[in-house]
């Protein structure tokens, strides 16, 4: 590893996005690696791993790795560090940075179109709210006005549109 | 006792019993479900590459919970865990917020602060209470033991969501279950995550978390594993028989969810819980209900 290939501001970036913070406060205990369910199945993820390359400013190499798109967002990292850096949502910080560097997996896109075409991520037709009427379950709609506002996105050509409002 | 049923965007569509089962035993413990059709995504989805998007979906759901004036209940782990974050987070940031509320304000909606969330079975404890709902209970199911999974968003960041349960020796599920009579299994493997969460970006690691505990539960002869996240189901379930070939072995670990053992103990019959629905069925529960 040659220093001049860092990126010393990574790290600002990092703690700069909501959840990212609590990364200037590892001490590097290892405490999230030991409990990590995903590290025990994965040895090459390693949450301690990742904070260090993000502290040294390894910024190409983090957000282009494949493993930070692994954790499984179960939490155990955060209830048992010491210092309160909450892997968790500093994972989530570095992902978002992947993601509109355009490092992520292709179901995020899939994800917000799904929501701005459905409004919701599992599609629901006459034939599920049949079923739920066979139960004697109210009925479901689907809504997606709201959403593709918010996401500011579009449903494709001849796909589901507006809703009753 | 009323609450805004957060149904989010799988249970209604495939946890039928998950859901039947839930509205059922609110109705006798008298908590009255309200349902709102606008209510859908919490916006966890999201949260991995798009997290601001994510939290102005986030701060929709609870907008609208304020404007119902009810607090906002939820049947899935995931989304009770990101509501309430969200919850907390934007209560702590009135910069968020105000950024939020200015994308909320095209629809018609404002989120304030003092919104409570929380998983349904926490809210029948905590509203209801043990006690009340012990003495509503009129079958016993003492011949049974149930090995209920917490899973992870039910009990954490405990900084958020604590107060219930200790992450690290949790007990509200198990209080629950010894409600209807049933005995509990806190078996080893009790606190690990069910890999739902990575199912999408690594099958085979997803498997290798949820098959280590159904590998375990498989040897212990339980009645049924126990759930209370439509998530926890998808892998314990529904990738069980998948989880089992891949680890070249066969797995029978019945899997139900927490709201259809309340049931039974409530004195409902397994077709008004939705018991047909369940895949991985406990057949040593349910002959003892056939006549």
């Amino acid at each position: 590893m040659r220093l001049n290939d860092c990126d010393p501001g990574f790290k600002h970036e990092v703690a700069a996005e909501p959840g990212g913070e609590g990364i200037r406060a590892c001490f590097a205990c290892a405490a999230c690696s030991a409990r990590c369910p995903v590290g025990a199945n994965r040895p090459d993820y390693d949450p301690r791993r990742l904070i260090r390359l993000t502290l040294l400013g390894r910024r190409d190499e983090v957000l282009s790795s494949p493993l930070i798109w692994l954790c499984s967002s179960c939490y155990t990292c955060g209830e048992v560090c010491p210092q309160q850096v909450r892997f968790t949502e500093v994972l989530t910080a570095i992902k978002n940075i992947a993601a509109r560097e355009g490092h992520a997996p292709p179901s995020a896109k899939i994800t917000a179109e799904l929501l701005a075409k459905q409004g919701r991520l599992l599609e629901v037709t006459d034939f599920e709210n049949d079923k739920r009427a066979d139960l004697g379950l109210p009925p479901v709609e689907q809504r997606p006005g709201d959403f593709q506002a918010i996401l500011g996105l579009k449903p494709a050509e001849g796909e589901a549109g507006e809703e009753p409002r | 006792m009323k609450a805004l049923l957060f149904l989010g965007c799988t249970v209604p569509v495939r946890n039928l019993n998950y859901e039947l089962s839930a509205r059922k035993v609110c109705e006798i413990l008298g908590v009255e479900l309200v349902d709102d059709q606008a209510l859908a995504c919490c916006g966890y989805p999201l949260k991995g590459t798009d997290q601001a998007h994510a939290l102005t979906i986030a701060a929709r759901a609870l907008a609208q919970a304020r404007a119902h004036g009810l607090p906002l209940v939820a049947l899935c782990s995931a989304c009770a865990g990101t509501l309430a974050e969200a919850e907390h987070h934007l209560a702590h940031h009135p910069e968020e917020a105000a950024r939020v509320n200015a994308e909320l304000a095209p629809l018609g909606l404002e989120y304030a602060p003092g919104v409570r969330v929380t998983h349904l079975v926490r809210y029948l404890l905590e509203e209801v209470g043990l006690e009340a709902i012990k003495a509503k209970m009129t079958r016993d199911l003492g011949e049974f033991t149930f090995a209920p999974h917490y899973g992870c968003h039910y009990l954490k960041p405990a900084e958020i969501i604590g107060g219930l349960d200790d992450p690290e020796a949790p007990t509200s599920m198990g209080r629950l279950i010894e409600a209807t009579g049933a005995k509990v299994d806190n078996y080893p493997r009790l606190k690990d995550c069910c890999g739902g969460g990575v199912l999408g970006a690594d099958e085979d690691l997803a498997g290798s978390l949820a098959g280590a505990k159904l590998a375990e539960l498989n040897a212990r002869e339980v009645t049924a594993m126990v759930l209370v996240c439509p998530f926890c189901n998808v892998m314990y379930e529904g990738q069980q028989k998948a989880i089992a070939k891949r680890m070249d072995t066969k797995f029978k670990v019945p899997v139900v969810y927490l709201t259809q053992v309340l049931g039974l103990g409530l004195g409902l019959e397994p077709d008004e819980l939705g018991f047909k629905l369940n895949r991985a069925k406990p057949k040593e529960l349910l002959a003892a209900f056939k006549e």
